[in-house]
């Protein structure tokens, strides 16, 4: 059992002054194996934080970061799973599933998360699948009302993944969750 | 020579040591035999040692315990000849033969211990006799232990009330009249030392005296301790008798050490009650007593006092504490004009302490005390002094830590007036306090006038104040100060759009004066908490019955652009370019297209004047180009008119591969989902062909300059874009179109002189699988895609 924590767009301090005190009770350091964030952090004092979690940290870059040096996009393999994780607003157009299905086939990942719309989403299809851990913040965008703080943490054992999404809505965190079965047949063999 | 001196003392101790312990020797002897005569003159002898002028004080302490340990023997041989049938009264007698005055006063004393124990006199009437013939040693340091036992054998036998010494008194006014009188002998013997001996030794003397005074002090711990001095008594005979003595004696080391004393062993309530008397002593003490640190301790005590229990509070207002205290400050600062100004802040910062415990309610009373410190600062100038900046830091934060609450802090006029006299460094380490209290206690600042004191308070972080170095200030230090600026901003917040208008202006024209550096840090947060406002007004319908005046979005952008334009003018250009993007978002669902296209005209301006390096720029045209995508609002001329500035700039990126991305990027500028008016199926394909030109060129560039063609990926990419619109129905996408790109990419990677590359295999391997899925999938989709072979 591996947990991975997937967040990303903070914004802190352009949009919002830190995370939910709801949440910050919740992410304890040591209890997490990973933690890949989409970008848009913005500050590297949320790095820091981030990295008291778990000190495997991987980070893309979100357009407001301060630090311009983090990739583009990134994949890392955990257990039997490709992760895949990009800020997406390289892949026009914004939040739209076949562009990123289309960025997921080329990364070739199992799970491809990705945040900017600030919106959580969780896509399962043939190739696999598409994650938006939301703002963990619940900051302001352009395209999403009504933004829900939120983050996502995944458990992978195996074949299988569950996926559970935090949001806090009205004060209160409500957790849901989704499974995802890899088949054996989509590990992917080198041309 | 130093050494000498301690090494010649420690011979005379010694020697005092050896003799003490000889007669001692010889004393028990005859105690052992009863015999009385030579008991008395060994003893005599032994005492004799403590007539030495040879030791200091710490050392002849030594010798004093040694001849009290042996005293106590003899006491209890006394005690036994009395019952023998001695009388006690001959005894007392007897024992004034002894030759030299001192020893025969401690034998006085001794046998006055049983003369007393023996009730067959008053104690009053032995005690009298004893203090006053104690009168005959007038050497200080003899003088001080000499009385010093007196005190300590009499300490139990006092005629208190309740004791079995009382008498019939029923008063304890002969148990104070002699401690009283010993207690103002010992400080007279003790203030007499500091005159003797040369000048150049005062320094040792004030050091022997020190290690002497809590022989004099316990007798005010014993006064303490007398049960039948109740209130009255104390306010009557015994505060004023002891006062008396401390004023009079005019002796600096003895004033401190005694006014502390009092305040220390004396209970609270009493204090309370006599603090008029208490307090009018200050002013009559020596100008160079440290009165500040001993008025600072009394408040202190009266602080925990009044934070023990809320059942005592009413007697502070009873007997007016804080008029008082207040008062006695205002008088011992003005009679030491010279006072340094450390000593004005800590005893205010102390009396602020004691009313915030005190008088929580009363903001006034903490004001007062504020004022009447910037009054006493006023004309001084800016503080420098390390120690009384961190005084007045500590003063100021006094009631952000009692109220946890900025806002009430606000409320004390005077506050705002202290900081003034800080320095820069200084305010920005207060302001950084006010910051991190707000932002613990998740402080609601909800007014444009609290935001207004606000950021006057703070305004060392928010600009450059006078005489203000910014190249001095580390950079990490500066983001860090900057950045919580930034998060300070984001609480403050009202619901009512008016008011939260009137912050938003506030705020802005505080940061606007903050200089280049601190813009790319404040602006931003001020853009969003605009945004999210005319977010708000959004949902509300435009009243027309509403005033000239009211805030509409309108407005809002109009301030929104002249903000964003003074990062261009720093520069941040790629800043100030998303925040133009951001507005044009938000001015589209506001359904405001010239707005929105003013917000465009920005941004593009800025990305051809103002950005060049290559990274930026494929950021900045992404952007631009997602932005433009989700608009909605415009018609079509301004559309194109965008979108033709998109597409060109895509093309002239520097790097080919980087060009063909942006390209077929902007063929979704032609093809949104959910506005049936922009399918232009044409367009999107032109784009898509014109991606695949670029890529063909990016081939064959590459096989020129490194004899390879470089990697498909760019081929895969281009197909994947076909895919899409084939999906979504653009009929100028066909099956014929899509094959032969597939063909094109298999022959490529077929072929010598390609780069290999396993990521575009991957990828292209994963493409084929996707179109296998469609085909499985069945019904129309299925249909659509099964005339495609991989």
């Amino acid at each position: 059992m591996v947990l991975v924590l997937a967040l990303g767009d903070l914004h802190i301090p352009h949009r919002a002054a830190d995370l939910p005190p709801k949440f910050k009770s919740m992410l304890v350091p040591g209890k997490i194996q990973h933690i890949i964030c989409t970008g848009n952090l913005c500050i590297k004092e949320v790095q820091d934080y981030l990295k008291t979690l778990c000190p495997d940290l991987h980070i893309t870059r979100g357009e407001y970061d301060e630090e311009t040096r983090y990739p583009e996009t990134k994949t890392l393999t955990i257990g039997q799973f490709k992760l895949g994780l990009c800020h997406g607003h390289q892949v026009i157009p914004w939040g739209d599933l076949d562009s990123l299905a289309m960025l997921q086939r080329q990364l070739d990942v199992d799970i491809l998360v990705t945040g900017h719309t600030h919106q959580f989403t969780a896509y399962k299809h043939e190739g696999g699948v598409v994650i938006n851990p939301g703002s963990a913040t619940g900051a302001y965008s352009s395209m999403t009302y009504d933004v829900n703080p939120s983050f996502v943490l995944m458990d992978i054992d195996g074949l299988r993944v569950v996926v559970y999404v935090y949001e806090l809505i009205d004060g209160e965190v409500k957790v849901d969750k989704i499974d995802f079965k890899k088949t054996a047949a989509t590990t992917h063999s080198a041309h | 020579m130093i050494a000498d001196g301690v090494e010649d003392e420690e011979k005379w101790l010694a020697a005092g040591i050896a003799g003490l312990q000889q007669n001692a020797f010889y004393m028990h002897r005859a105690l052992d035999s009863n015999n009385l005569r030579d008991a008395l003159k060994y003893s005599a002898q032994m005492l004799s040692e403590l007539r030495t002028s040879r030791l200091s004080p710490h050392k002849y302490y030594e010798l004093y315990m040694r001849a009290f340990d042996e005293l106590r023997k003899l006491e209890m041989f006394f005690k036994e000849e009395t019952r023998r049938g001695c009388s006690i009264v001959d005894l007392y007698e007897l024992v004034q033969h002894a030759g030299n005055i001192l020893p025969r006063l401690y034998l006085l004393c001794t046998v006055g211990s049983v003369y007393i124990k023996s009730k067959e006199a008053p104690a009053k009437d032995v005690l009298k006799d004893l203090v006053e013939m104690c009168r005959g040693i007038q050497h200080p340091v003899r003088g001080l232990f000499l009385r010093s036992y007196l005190a300590q054998v009499s300490r139990d036998k006092l005629p208190d009330i309740g004791s079995e010494y009382e008498g019939d008194a029923d008063t304890a006014v002969d148990a104070v009249e002699f401690v009283l009188q010993n207690f103002t002998e010992m400080n007279k013997l003790w203030v007499r030392m500091q005159h003797q001996g040369p000048a150049r030794e005062k320094e040792k003397r004030e050091k022997e005296r020190s290690e002497l005074r809590d022989l004099v002090g316990k007798n005010l711990h014993v006064l303490s301790q007398i049960e039948g001095i109740d209130l009255d008594m104390y306010k009557d005979s015994v505060l004023p008798r002891v006062l008396e003595q401390v004023v009079n004696c005019k002796d600096e080391i003895a004033q401190y050490y005694l006014m502390d004393c009092i305040i220390q062993v004396f209970p609270d309530e009493y204090h309370l009650q006599t603090l008029d008397v208490l307090l009018g002593a200050f002013p009559q003490l020596q100008p160079t007593v440290d009165i500040k640190t001993v008025l600072s301790r009394l408040m202190e005590r009266l602080s925990n006092y009044a934070a023990s229990s809320a059942d005592v509070l009413p007697e502070f207002l009873q007997v007016e504490a804080f008029a008082k205290l207040n008062n006695a400050i205002g008088k011992v600062i003005e009679a030491q004009p010279d006072m340094p100004i450390l000593g004005v802040i800590t005893l205010y910062s102390s009396l602020l302490t004691f009313t915030l415990h005190v008088h929580p309610d009363r903001l006034d009373y903490a004001d007062q005390v504020l004022g009447a410190c910037v009054k006493k600062l006023s004309g001084k100038g800016k503080l420098e002094e390390n120690k009384a900046t961190k005084q007045i830091v500590a003063l100021l934060s006094a009631p952000l830590d009692k109220y946890n609450d900025i806002v009430t802090a606000l409320k004390l006029s005077n506050y705002p007036r202290v900081l003034e006299y800080l320095d820069t460094e200084t305010n920005k380490v207060m302001s950084t306090v006010i910051i991190q209290s707000i932002m613990k206690n998740k402080t609601r600042i909800s007014t444009a006038d609290r935001v207004e004191a606000l950021f006057e308070l703070i305004k060392g972080l928010i600009k450059d104040l006078d005489g203000a170095v910014l190249d001095e200030v580390d950079e990490d230090d500066f983001k860090e100060e900057q950045n919580s600026v930034a998060r300070l901003i984001q609480l403050l917040h009202n619901d009512e759009p008016e008011e939260m208008f009137k912050i938003i202006c506030t705020v802005r024209k505080h940061i606007l004066g903050g200089g280049p550096k601190r813009l790319p840090f404040t602006v931003p947060p001020l853009v969003f908490s605009s945004l999210k406002l005319v977010r708000q007004l959004q949902g509300q319908e435009e009243n027309p019955f509403g005033e000239e005046e009211s805030t509409t979005p309108k407005k809002i952008f109009q301030l929104l652009n002249q903000t964003v334009e003074t990062l261009s003018n720093i520069p941040a250009p790629e800043l100030a370019l998303q925040l133009y993007l951001q507005c044009a978002e938000a001015a589209n669902d506001c359904d405001l297209e010239p707005v929105a296209y003013e917000f465009f005209t920005q941004a593009f301006i800025l990305y051809e004047e103002e950005i060049s390096d290559s990274r930026a720029q494929i950021t900045a045209i992404h952007l631009i180009i997602g932005t433009l995508q989700r608009m909605h609002v415009f018609g079509v001329e301004n559309r194109d008119t965008l979108t033709h500035k998109a597409t060109g700039y895509s093309a002239k990126l520097l790097k080919k591969p980087d060009q063909c991305r942006a390209v077929y990027a902007c063929s979704h500028l032609f093809w949104v989902d959910d506005q049936d008016n922009v399918k232009d199926g044409e367009r999107v394909l032109l784009c898509l062909k014109r991606a695949l030109r670029i890529a063909n060129a990016a081939q064959q560039m590459s096989n020129a300059a490194r004899g390879s063609t470089g990697s498909v990926t760019l081929f895969v990419e281009i197909l994947n874009k076909y895919l899409y619109f084939f999906e979504k129905g653009n009929p100028q996408i066909n099956v014929a179109a899509i094959q032969s790109l597939i063909e094109l990419v298999t022959t490529e990677m077929q072929s010598d002189s390609s780069t290999p590359d396993p990521a575009a295999d991957a990828f292209f391997a994963s493409t084929l699988r996707y179109i296998e899925f469609q085909k499985q999938k069945g019904g129309a989709l299925g249909e659509k895609y099964e005339p495609i072979k991989a």
